[in-house]
């Protein structure tokens, strides 16, 4: 019998097994009759990272996850997993990996309890184990109290907690996050980042996570930008950033388009005109509003500056933006319907 | 011994399913007795005694020694239930597709076989609890249960909903949404059960019909079901050997099937059923 865990320490040398980083995707391309979901991709994932793909609905980020974990095979290309090649040693990689995926996936006519042994039977964790393991990784979400319950009581947070305890249970190198929050009010997610965060603390595992919200990418030591199965950025948040240029400049006037002629004539930028007005980089911003105000002959309504977000470096390479608002209406539907699967409120377990 | 193990959770869970669902519980008694009380008690005056018109040309014929509808279709009904329940656990796999449950499995370090088998073991074991459970109706229309028959029942039963449990493994391998179940319940189940001579006795059918109850694989499920239970009912010896002749009992190329017979053949049909389900089971996107 083979106890998974042992694996890690005393595993002969194999042929198969290559020294490299915890991830390594190498061309991988996966179509789907005609339509290239992931059209060429290589990357790398470091061990102990959080590894962020950030795209909107339909860019390929489930179907990159779907090969890695071994559930599609690739059109071409190779990847490789904790040394293991997806397709000709799937058993050993799927060992390696936990996962939750972006639909819910328990089983909610048994207890929190029966889908963490279901779990833990059908990846190995040694009997003896398998108890101390299921009481750690409960509490750790919060949800030890709860254990006996059936999962038709959790709320929608309470069973996405779970199944990061799940993904957990048998110790893998790499979690895997699809659209963790997707669904979620903002304070479960806040709750569900403050475990993933732990987790890499304590564990020192590699998080690989798929996000259509900024603000939830910023958490990842590095990004991998994807749009229509490209990867067109990837770097840390930080240095993204960075590569927007300057700060961007919001001004509404009574005229917007003279304005933006105005602008781009006298001072050279790049204007674009959005709904709440004209949107332009400028380098050290605080100090040109005040001369785009003495100098501008129309009348000036309101100026706003920021610093460059995750959005503006997504607008730059994909130019696009992919606010939840911009969502199509069949987007929303489905964001809707799953939301409404996974029900709302994100009880803590403690009443 | 990882796969033996996976096979056992996988079983595991679809028994605890079933015992946790009383409304599949209870609503398996729904069908069973509007077609025994209702169906059955409705035709019993028509029809008559069953082996009336063989047995009275035997000058040896007691009175009460005769089969009426409703004791006839009892084992029928209850192969009924076997393959409905057997045909819904089977299907069950693309609830679990639909729940995100199924992806649950297919991504663990485990033998796809694995997984197939124990879907069909699982859906096998609930199959049996389902045709035991009719036995409780068996005193209400006179029909006598014995230990022996109990015992001759269980692996009959088990083997029988085997073979459909991975009918609808098979079909369910490769559907991906829920929207098929009602197709499915109307032109496979409810055909095969309706030419499987469990609401009818098979005597001077047309000859198209008379060939699709002779190619169809349930009615070598209901023929040992029906040997059994009438066995056990202390029907003269001469009574029982006249059911194939009164269409009771299946005839093949003028020869009575043993129970041998259909024990074989529903065994053929199941290991046919398993091998092809495993093998679509298996084909990985």
């Amino acid at each position: 019998m083979r106890k998974i865990g042992s694996g890690r320490e005393a595993e002969p040398p194999s042929l198969l097994r290559r020294v490299m980083a915890i991830i390594e995707v190498k061309n991988l391309t996966r179509k789907f009759g005609d339509l290239v979901a992931v059209d060429d991709v290589s990357f790398t994932v470091e061990e102990g990272e959080i590894f962020g793909f950030l795209g909107p609905n339909g860019a390929g980020k489930t179907t990159t996850i779907n090969v890695l974990c071994t559930l599609l095979r690739p059109t071409s290309g190779e990847a490789w997993l904790n040394g293991y090649h997806v397709v000709r040693d799937q058993a050993k990689v799927r060992r390696s990996i936990g996962l939750v995926f972006q639909e819910p996936s328990l089983d909610d006519q048994l207890t929190a309890e029966e889908n963490l042994n279901f779990h833990a039977i059908l990846y190995d964790v040694p009997a003896g184990a398998r108890a101390k393991r299921m009481e750690k990784v409960l509490k750790m979400v919060e949800l030890y109290d709860r254990r006996k319950d059936s999962i038709k009581t959790f709320s929608g947070g309470m069973k996405r907690r779970l199944e990061i305890a799940r993904g957990l249970m048998h110790y893998p190198r790499v979690l895997f996050l699809d659209e963790p929050t997707l669904g979620l009010d903002p304070q479960t997610r806040n709750l569900i980042w403050e475990y993933i965060l732990q987790l890499r603390e304590r564990e020192g595992i590699t998080i690989f996570l798929t996000t259509q919200y900024m603000g939830e990418a910023e958490h990842a030591d590095r990004i991998a930008i994807i749009d229509y199965g490209k990867i067109v950025a990837l770097d840390t948040p930080d240095n993204l950033r960075g590569s927007v240029g300057g700060d961007i400049i919001t001004v509404k006037t009574t005229d917007d388009r003279l304005a933006a002629q105005e602008i781009s004539q006298r001072f050279g930028f790049q204007v674009s005109e959005g709904q709440n007005g004209l949107h332009f980089e400028v380098q050290k911003g605080e100090e040109f509003i005040p001369r785009l105000v003495s100098e501008s002959s129309v009348e000036i309504l309101s100026v706003n500056l920021r610093r460059p977000t995750l959005d503006d470096v997504f607008l730059k390479f994909t130019g696009r933006r992919i606010r939840d608002e911009e969502l199509s209406a069949k987007d929303q539907w489905k964001e809707r319907m799953k939301s409404r699967h996974r029900g709302r409120g994100h009880g803590r377990g403690h009443p | 011994m990882h796969n033996l193990k996976a096979i056992y959770i996988i079983w595991y869970r679809e028994v605890l399913r079933y015992l946790r669902n009383r409304s599949r519980l209870v609503g398996s008694f729904g069908m069973p007795i509007l077609f025994l009380f209702i169906f059955g008690s409705g035709l019993s005056p028509a029809m008559g005694g069953l082996t009336q018109g063989i047995a009275s040309a035997s000058p040896m014929a007691p009175k009460g020694a005769d089969i009426d509808f409703v004791m006839f279709i009892f084992p029928g009904i209850i192969g009924m239930n076997v393959l409905m329940g057997s045909m819904m656990s089977g299907i069950s796999i693309v609830w679990d597709r639909e729940f995100g449950f199924l992806k649950e499995i297919l991504v663990a370090p485990i033998n796809r076989t694995a997984v197939a088998i124990g879907k069909t073991l699982g859906g096998s074991t609930t199959g049996v609890i389902q045709g035991l459970l009719l036995l409780v109706l068996a005193p209400l229309i006179g029909v006598s249960i014995s230990a022996g028959m109990v015992v001759k029942l269980v692996p009959l039963l088990f083997l029988i909903s085997f073979s459909i449990t991975s009918l609808g493994v098979l079909i369910a391998a490769r559907m991906k949404s829920t929207e098929g179940f009602q197709m499915i319940m109307q032109f496979i189940l409810m055909p095969m059960i309706f030419l499987s001579g469990a609401l009818f006795p098979m005597r001077d059918l047309p000859t198209w019909m008379n060939f699709l109850v002779k190619v169809n694989p349930v009615t070598y499920a209901i023929d040992p079901l029906r040997k059994i239970i009438f066995e056990a009912q202390g029907l003269p010896e001469f009574v029982l050997e006249m059911l194939p002749q009164a269409g009771l009992g299946v005839t093949l190329f003028g020869h009575a099937v043993t129970m041998q017979e259909d024990i074989a053949i529903i065994a053929l049909f199941g290991a046919v059923m398993i091998a092809l389900a495993v093998w679509m089971f298996n084909i990985q996107d």
